[in-house]
């Protein structure tokens, strides 16, 4: 594998990428929550401006708390901004997910009365499509994620990581062009989201979807992504996107590469003084 | 929601369903329906007799030596039950069972053993309230974390001493909600046992009343134990409460 | 299917009809108190056989199936309102905490009066002593649902209507199987209880009858058929509850 560690890392604040590049352009976007019982309004995002370009795997790493959930929840219209729009393939999104859109949740999202089997196929038979190619997309999905000898068990008999991988290949079978992600691996060992952060990059580079993830875990975004979005602490508003210039090729062997910890170094410097920020205000 | 404003919730709910209740008896006429004035009118009529304030004790006494029987039988079975998982696995379904009976069937079983006297009634008291409290005991035990009982390990502590000190206080709240639910569901079967099986008591009174269309009385009686029954059961509730947010 | 615990229960069960046999047989229960279970169980086959016996029988479990019904369904749709309105649902909340407290069985001439006598009122008992147990098992079903499940509904463009269907009914299902369970057992109880003290027909009152009428053999045999009735039908909805949780947690 042919590296580009010695490139020294660039840092754009801007996002300036021909439209027909871009998958989904988000433009000066606000998301105020309102107030609530006993607490004043919450601005989560404070004018958001960047482009989620086609094929690329895009990572959003920050302090908790930042907003980057609500910015993934509006990307993926689950949500409407404030202020400031979306667009999805040239077209505003209007607070509706669009079709092509797959979403990976943080929490446990598989259905615990289906079988594994029946949650893959779950979107596909509300879809109508008809039995065979059900069964042919299924199938596939099985195997891609590793799943096959599972087919037939409930999530409730799976460990944490399995479950993901259910709800990851539910994703799968819709084929989507856009894929969120949303911490879908934070309850996993480090062990497991290694692993499972390869069968990502698998899937990035079979399916040719644009990917958006939201992590915590430094390391992880660092060897996944082609540009990582560092979002400052409450109200979230991107400080800086990082390029690493990673082959397509890659997988989790990255991390022994030299350019690696240039770039997670790079990060935590960025986020540092913002983690400290969020860190106090709670 | 504040809890003030909850409480004034409750009363303005209280209030429209007196209002409704007030309503309905003048649609259907004071004979029909008696309305909540007339019923508080008949009930103070009522208290001021003195063979009332005799049947009122009676099923007091009654009440009296029920609940604790049923509290004391139910809770030291569920604890057993509960600390000895084998025989809690075992027990419990059939448990469940006997809870889902209808008691009443075994009122004649219970009489021709024990009877006419009262203490055919603690009886029936006692065989509706032991039941779930077994249960809610049983599992309020169960659902105690190992690590708790574990610690216990390393204090060298007694069996008696691990119960009295760890393991109660541990189950402390399951064991009040079934000690409530228990209280209230033995209060009914006294009163259920008076209306089969008794000449005096507040359960005889309702009875009579039925089978003479005493409709005033009928309504009188069963306020009359129904605020009592409330009243403990709040009483109850409050305890459970405070000793929750104790802990 | 039948585990271990199962076999361990039947013997338990087997050892104390033994017992009450040989106490009743060695004259050691006076037969005017207990009598030996074998003879319950014949007086049971007689009641079996008996075609106006089976018609009372037959009355008293379509009350109970009727009520049972109702309360599922009334306490269902009752359970999901409630739960809409959160003040209301505050405002009941001692009510339903102290409901089995209070004497419903005083109101069953109220009930008369408005539904006539014979079933309905009956059926009616049946439900109002259910009722809550089963909004209450609706509310925690509803409370329980995980919050994601309306976003991965979004994902799948699905109506409001279709959510609730496919999603969040599969989902409380193992809550509404609890209410369900109550239900039935609350629609046993309301509607022997009311036949026992308060009506004229049915298994409950057939109870009352023989004591006073100082026939124990059938009284016993009545007794044995409620008993058997209600554990059989506990034993097949606890299987079913056990096969169901299997699934559903590890």
């Amino acid at each position: 594998m042919t590296s580009t560690i010695d490139r020294p890392v660039r840092v754009v604040s801007t996002d300036a990428a021909p439209s027909e590049d871009v998958h989904i352009a988000v433009k000066d976007v606000h998301r105020t929550y309102p107030a609530r019982g006993g607490s004043g309004a919450i601005e989560a995002l404070a004018s958001v401006t960047f482009n989620l370009r086609r094929s690329e795997f895009f990572a959003v790493v920050g302090p908790s708390g930042c907003g980057k959930s609500s910015l993934l929840d509006l990307m993926a219209g689950l949500g409407r901004p404030s202020r400031g729009t979306i667009t999805f393939e040239q077209r505003r999104i209007e607070g509706r997910v669009p079709d092509g859109v797959g979403i990976v949740f943080q929490e446990d999202a598989s259905f615990a009365w289906l079988n594994v089997y029946d949650n893959i196929a779950f979107g596909l038979r509300r879809g109508g499509f008809d039995g065979a190619e059900i069964g042919r997309r299924v199938d596939h999905a099985l195997r891609f994620m590793g799943l096959v000898d599972f087919a037939k068990a409930y999530p409730a008999q799976l460990s944490g990581g399995m479950r993901q991988r259910v709800c990851i290949a539910r994703t799968l079978v819709m084929q989507p062009r856009v894929i969120f992600l949303d911490e879908p691996f934070g309850a996993l060992d480090q062990q497991t989201r290694l692993l499972m952060g390869d069968e990502l990059l698998r899937l990035w580079r079979e399916t040719g979807a644009s990917i958006l993830l939201i992590t915590h875990a430094l390391d992880e975004a660092a060897m996944l992504a082609d540009r990582i979005g560092i979002m400052s602490a409450r109200p979230g508003r991107f400080i800086e996107i990082i390029e690493t210039h990673w082959p397509r090729e890659r997988t989790s062997e990255i991390v022994a590469e030299r350019g690696f910890g240039a770039i997670t170094a790079r990060i935590w410097s960025s986020l540092r003084s913002e983690s400290m920020k969020s860190m106090a205000r709670r | 929601m504040s809890s003030r404003q909850r409480n004034l919730d409750i009363v303005w709910l209280a209030l429209f369903l007196l209002a409704v209740w007030q309503g309905l008896s003048m649609l259907a006429g004071s004979d029909t329906l008696i309305s909540p004035i007339g019923t508080m009118r008949h009930l103070a009529e009522l208290l001021q007799t003195e063979r009332f304030n005799a049947d009122m004790l009676e099923t007091l006494r009654a009440i009296a030596a029920a609940v604790p029987g049923a509290i004391l039988l139910g809770v030291s079975c569920g604890v057993l039950l509960g600390l000895h998982h084998r025989s809690g696995d075992v027990t419990e379904p059939m448990l469940v069972t006997l809870y889902a009976l209808p008691k009443v069937i075994f009122y004649p079983i219970v009489l021709l053993i024990c009877g006419l006297g009262i203490s055919a009634r603690i009886t029936f008291g006692i065989i509706h309230g032991v039941f779930p409290i077994i249960l809610f005991v049983m599992n309020a035990i169960r659902n105690i974390r190992p690590v708790t009982l574990r610690s216990a390990r390393a204090f060298h502590l007694s069996n008696a001493q691990t119960i009295s000190t760890i393991v109660l206080p541990a189950a402390l709240p399951g064991i009040m909600t079934g000690v409530r639910v228990g209280t209230s569901v033995t209060l009914l079967g006294v009163l259920i046992g008076e209306m089969f099986a008794a000449k005096h008591g507040l359960g005889f009174r309702l009875m009579t009343a039925i089978d003479s269309h005493d409709q005033a009385s009928i309504v009188a009686i069963a306020v009359l134990f129904s605020a009592f029954a409330l009243i403990i059961n709040a009483a109850l509730l409050a305890l459970s409460r405070r000793i929750n947010r104790d802990t | 299917m039948i585990g271990r615990d199962g076999v361990i229960r039947a013997f338990i069960v087997a050892l104390f009809v033994v017992a009450l046999e040989l106490a009743c047989r060695f004259g050691m229960i006076s037969k005017f108190t207990i009598i030996p279970p074998s003879q319950m169980f014949a007086s049971l086959l007689d009641i079996l056989s008996s075609k106006a016996e089976l018609s009372q029988i037959g009355t008293s479990l379509l009350n109970i199936f009727v009520a049972a019904l109702l309360t599922t369904i009334i306490g269902f749709f009752l359970g999901i309102g409630v739960h809409a309105v959160p003040r209301l649902r505050a405002a009941l909340d001692p009510l339903m905490v102290s409901y089995n407290a209070l004497p419903l069985f005083a109101f069953y001439p109220l009930f008369i009066l408005i539904l006539g006598v014979g079933s309905p009122p009956i059926i009616l008992m049946g439900v109002l002593l259910g009722l809550p147990s089963m909004m209450l098992a609706t509310m925690n079903g509803l409370d329980c649902l995980p919050p994601v499940l309306s976003k991965v509904g979004s994902v799948y463009h699905m109506s409001p209507m279709s959510q609730a269907l496919r999603l969040k009914l599969p989902a409380a299902a193992p809550y509404l199987f609890n209410g369900i369970r109550l239900a039935i057992a609350y629609a046993f109880i309301g509607v022997i209880a009311s036949e026992f003290i308060l009506s004229g027909s049915g298994i409950g009152f057939g109870v009352g009858f023989a004591y006073n009428s100082f026939d124990t053999r059938t009284m016993y045999g009545l007794i044995l058929l409620v008993v058997i009735l209600v554990a059989v039908i506990n034993t097949l909805l606890h299987v079913w509850d056990r096969r169901l949780e299997s699934r559903r947690t590890r």
